[in-house]
């Protein structure tokens, strides 16, 4: 346990911070902004790795995979805020969404019970789904809808469900092979500082993460939007009340917060890979780091992410037994003590 | 209106129906129906919390957890538990989860709405964390095999006599919660719900009271563990993931928070959909996540919630109205 | 719309279930067979690639084993051991099924194995490789056989040959569970008696991605690098491992280098070294067919776990076949499954009298080469070295291997740590 031991341990730790602060980022936002516990985030993780390796799979180009995935999954992001979690206005679209879906597992399981009657033909599958869709779309129109704005169990419950949708729709898409995304060469090599070898990536990871830090951090704080961001994370009434479109607002943060998700998901996928189930494994870390952080701040998951990170490391490598509790505990003890985490506001 | 006599009386009805017709289905049947029973009373306890005090746990198998870890521990490293001292094991089962629940509650009760979420979520992953890696006590991943059931006079082997026990334990279980949640306790329970504030005002200690509930929640947590390792015969960490929590939260939703009756019918869909439509089709975790997003958007006050909202409808004619008093309904429950 | 949707799905879905049962044809005597494997979460692609395995077989035969129709019936364990047992118990009572197969982790072996004994249903286990199922336990399972292997079985070759190649040192990384500990005190064991030395002993949990903790920890002076690494730890350990400078060369446990991870891995890899009872290499005209025609078929090289249920489903074939096409009752197959001598895709297998096969132990070494004419380069585990015919016990002889306690954390005890 010399030095060079502690030294090469603090940058793996941090390194693994600037991960869990990409993920842990948009969290925190989300819920400063809109007080969604969104638990979906995690499958947002995974997406942003799976259509990366798609992408990369077409073109062959992994720097193309980084804005392509996360643009695809913020607009993931931003259907399901609009038509889910807020959906003023656009019931019938999210009736139609629901009842198309259901429509179709309807389907499934009369081919499952009489496959005589489907037979293979996509023309009935179509035709049978249809029916099925709109006579379960005349029902959900008569039922009424409670917004579940301000109800943070049903938010939990309704982002969870779509967690598990979305896990089972990558295992159908992409497969369950565990896979890895290849970045280009010069990233897999390391460099060496006084006899220690520091891989690239990492580094490549540390720097991404303070870069997108600093952008966030100076567009929260210089900007127009910024400062209406602020405006609502504060108090929503007050900001509507000076003319600030906090409907607006809250899809941009939805859409950034997925966005976000999905960039630590190509960057994370080189380095953890990507397989079904990483999405349930980020989502406790990415909540310890919003935790110890403060919900709704962006310094407070620059700090958490980095705690995080370091006590996972330091944990795993000084108590490998009790590894994962060294990781919640202080998590609990924060909470008991400052509910709203080491910066959050109450 | 229904009134509550009728209301006991038909749950006594279904019950007895119960009783009867499942020894008398299909051996799978029997098998089934035993498991989703633990689950039920884990899912009443947390009805406890959720439906009657307003406190939304997203960690309840912890209690589940140590339930069944102790009931494994103590019958394959001492051999305890596997006579008639099985009933002692029930007890510490309780105890423990009271216990644990007592601890937790201590870091848990001031924390209110999402922050109560959140830290029963951290804690749930402490218990987790150490199933998964305290190899020495708890086999880490590989969980541990229990051989065999425990014997004083019943024969436990057979399905049939196990599954009455786990229904007496699930009838006493029910009827010691509903005396509960109708007691002058209970009732201040409800208070908290409703409007804490006004409770302190009255010069209640609201604070102590939620602790006791939760700990009450914890203990049958614990009992529903002790069942579940008996009925499995293996416990491993999947019993402790955040997975089992959320379903179990899940199923007093689905069935309708604040009923006890919701719970049970909760669990029996959810643990249905898990364990078999999975055996039917292969796309059942669509319909899972179906139910989850169904519910929540449309039956947010539960199954159980069906017949009042029918009434609504029928009486205004105008679903405008009956938004607002769902609204009204809804804004009792916990958030 | 949850209320209605309950009542339709439940009973209609049910209702095929009995429909499809009905439906079998009644000429032939009926087989039926369940299969326990994770179809849905993290283990889904393992479990497809076990059914696929059977599922060729079947195909190749006309869907029948020893003239026998089977009926194939497959259950999602969801890689729950409490699952498992349910899953089991509904092919069992249900479906009244002859034998159920399958089970991907040690703990749905150890989970299942108990379900054969109280239900005097035959289990037979095609991967989970816990190793006291058929040593120290196996008098508790009078109804199980295993087709696969146990974890420290192709580890006592593995260590034997590191010795052989004048490796002295060598650090130990395997994953923190049962099945890591019997795969790593397999290859300590054998190492440590022909005169090497472990020096050191690493435990990262199972699914670590981010070996970050535990590299820097790795003893400088170690000849050689021992690892037993399992799903996506295996695509993630070489990769770090190079990337944080260390250059020794890496002896794998079976799962790190199969070809269920090998295609995605990168060229890192070259050069590594495994042992395990098959290769998708194997330069054997029987593998070559076997692995063309799943290849054709499912769009991937074949796994262990493929080649593992395709042969017990040439095995049940054939013991089918010395039963004259009769089931003879669980106990009666288990000894008809014994006495075969099989000629598998593997190589030549026998049953021990602890039902668990003697097979061939390959050495493997990772490879970028074209194969069985395939058009492109690609990562393969050529063999560089057959142990033929290894047993259990590897030389150690029964009594005396069982007399040592199960491999574990602790044993065999770290002498040269520290």
């Amino acid at each position: 346990m010399n030095t060079q031991f502690w030294i090469v341990q603090a940058f793996n730790g941090v390194s693994y911070g600037a991960l869990l602060f990409l993920v842990g980022a948009g969290l925190s936002l989300i819920f400063g902004v809109m007080r969604i516990v969104n638990l979906s985030h995690g499958a947002y993780f995974l997406w942003g790795g799976y259509i990366a390796l798609s992408v990369i799979h077409a073109t062959g180009s992994w720097a193309l995979s980084l804005p392509l995935a996360a643009l695809a999954v913020a607009a993931i992001g931003i259907a399901m805020e609009r038509l889910f979690l807020r959906s003023a206005g656009l019931e019938y679209l999210r009736n139609g969404a629901i009842a198309a879906g259901v429509g179709v597992l309807i389907n499934l399981a009369i081919s499952a019970r009489w496959p005589q009657l489907i037979g293979g033909g996509w023309i009935q599958f179509v035709i049978i789904s249809v029916v099925a869709a709109l006579a379960v779309y005349a029902l959900l129109q008569r039922i009424s809808v409670v917004p579940i704005d301000n109800d943070v169990l049903r938010q939990v419950l309704l982002t969870v469900g779509f967690a598990f949708l979305f896990q089972q729709a990558a295992l159908d898409i992409w497969g369950g092979n565990n896979m890895d995304i290849n970045p280009p060469s010069e990233f897999t090599q390391s460099i060496v500082v006084g006899g220690i070898y520091l891989p690239l990536y990492r580094v490549f990871m540390i720097g991404m993460a303070v870069a997108i830090g600093i952008v966030l951090w100076l567009a929260m704080e210089k900007t127009r939007m910024g400062a209406a961001v602020r405006a609502t994370v504060d108090d929503a009434q007050m900001a509507r009340g000076v003319g600030i479109d906090t409907n607006r607002i809250s899809m941009f943060i939805f859409a950034l917060g997925a966005f976000l998700a999905a960039l630590g998901g190509v960057i994370g996928g080189a380095f953890l890979g990507i397989y079904p189930g990483l999405d349930f494994e980020m989502l406790p870390l990415a909540f310890a780091v919003v935790i110890i952080g403060g919900m709704g701040s962006l310094g407070g998951a620059a700090i958490g992410a980095l705690a995080v990170g370091l006590a996972d490391n330091f944990g795993k490598a000084l108590f490998p037994e009790i590894s994962y509790f060294t990781l919640y505990a202080p998590m609990v003890l924060i909470l008991a003590i400052k509910p709203t985490g080491l910066f959050g506001r109450e | 209106m229904v009134t509550q006599k009728f209301k006991i009386l038909m749950v006594l009805v279904a019950l007895l129906a119960l009783a009867i017709i499942v020894p008398n289905s299909g051996s799978f049947v029997v098998l089934l129906t035993t498991r989703a029973l633990c689950f039920a009373i884990l899912a009443m306890s947390l009805d406890i919390l959720l439906g009657f005090t307003g406190l939304a746990s997203l960690g309840q198998a912890a209690y589940f957890g140590v339930g069944a870890y102790l009931t494994a521990v103590l019958a394959t490293k001492f051999g305890f538990g596997l006579g008639w001292d099985f009933w002692l094991v029930v007890l510490l089962g309780m105890l423990l989860g009271a216990a644990l629940a007592a601890f937790f509650g201590l870091f848990a009760i001031r924390a209110t709405g999402v922050y109560f979420l959140m830290i029963t979520l951290a804690l749930g992953q402490c218990v987790w964390g150490l199933a998964y890696r305290w190899n020495s006590v708890t086999g880490g991943d590989n969980g541990i095999n229990m051989n065999g059931r425990p014997a004083f006079g019943l024969d436990l082997t057979n399905e049939i006599t196990f599954f009455y026990l786990v229904f007496a334990f699930f009838v006493a279980s029910m009827a010691i919660m509903y005396v509960l949640v109708r007691s002058p306790f209970g009732r201040s329970l409800e208070g908290i719900r409703e409007r804490e504030l006004r409770m302190q005002i009255l010069g209640y200690n609201t604070w102590l009271h939620k602790y006791i509930a939760f700990i009450i929640a914890g203990a049958f947590g614990g009992l529903a563990g002790v069942l579940w390792a008996h009925t499995n015969g293996h416990v491993s960490p999947e019993n402790v993931v955040l997975t089992t929590s959320v379903d179990a939260l899940l199923m007093v939703v689905l069935g309708g928070a604040g009923t006890l009756v919701g719970a049970v019918i909760g669990s029996a869909i959810v643990f249905g959909l898990r364990e078999y439509l999975s055996t039917l089709v292969p796309w059942w975790q669509y319909a899972l996540g179906a139910v989850y997003v169904l519910t929540i958007l449309y039956l947010p006050t539960g199954l159980m919630g069906i017949p009042a909202r029918i009434r609504q409808w029928r009486g205004s004619g105008k679903s405008e109205d009956s938004t607002k008093l769902t609204a009204k309904a809804l804004a009792s429950k916990p958030s | 719309m949850t209320t209605t949707k309950r009542h339709r799905l439940a009973p209609m879905l049910f209702g095929s279930c009995l429909a499809l049962s009905l439906a079998a044809p009644a000429s032939a005597e009926e087989l039926r067979i369940g299969f326990v494997a994770p179809l849905t979460g993290i283990f889904a692609q393992v479990g497809k690639d076990m059914q696929d395995g059977f599922q060729l077989y079947l195909d190749q035969h006309g869907g029948k084993l020893g003239g026998a129709d089977v009926k194939f019936i497959v259950e999602d364990e969801q890689g729950k051991p409490d699952t498992a047992v349910t899953k089991a118990k509904k092919l069992v009572l249900n479906d009244k099924v002859h034998m159920f197969i399958g089970g991907l982790l040690a703990s749905s072996g150890y989970a299942l194995a108990p379900v054969s004994s109280a239900e005097k249903t035959l289990y037979i286990s095609s991967v989970a490789a816990a190793d006291d199922l058929t040593q120290r336990d196996l008098k508790k399972y009078p109804y199980f056989i295993r087709t696969s292997w146990t974890s420290s079985q192709p580890h006592h070759a593995l260590g034997q040959w590191a010795c052989d190649q004048g490796y002295k040192k060598i650090v130990s990384v395997a994953a923190d569970y049962a099945f890591g500990y019997e795969v790593a005190g397999g290859f300590q064991k054998a190492f440590e008696d022909c005169g090497g030395q472990i020096i050191q002993k690493i435990w990262p949990p199972l699914g670590t991605k981010d070996f970050g903790p535990y590299l820097p920890t790795i003893k400088a002076d170690a000849d050689a690098i021992f690892s037993l690494m399992v799903g996506p730890m295996s695509l993630q350990f070489p990769k770090q491992l190079r990337g944080a400078g260390i250059k020794k060369p890496i002896i794998g446990g079976g799962t790190s280098y199969d070809e269920f991870a090998l295609p995605f891995m990168g060229d890192e890899v070259i050069g590594d070294v495994s042992g395990l009872h098959y290769s998708a290499a194997l330069p054997t005209p029987k593998n070559e067919a076997f692995v063309k025609a799943y290849r054709t078929k499912y769009g991937k090289v074949p796994s262990y776990y493929s080649e593992n249920n395709y042969t017990t489903a040439q095995w049940i074939d054939e013991a089918m076949k010395k039963a004259g096409g009769k089931w003879p009752g669980p106990e009666a197959f288990i000894k008809i499954m014994s006495e075969i001598k099989l000629d598998s895709v593997r190589g030549p297998i026998a049953m021990d009298d602890m039902r668990n096969p003697v097979q061939n132990i390959y050495i493997k070494k990772v490879e970028k080469k074209k194969m069985f004419g395939y058009e492109k380069d690609e990562l393969w585990n050529t063999v560089i070295k057959t142990y033929p015919n290894v047993g259990q016990f590897w030389t150690y002889g029964k009594d005396k291997f069982l007399a040592q306690p199960l491999y574990s954390r602790d044993f065999p005890p770290c002498k040269f740590c520290n």
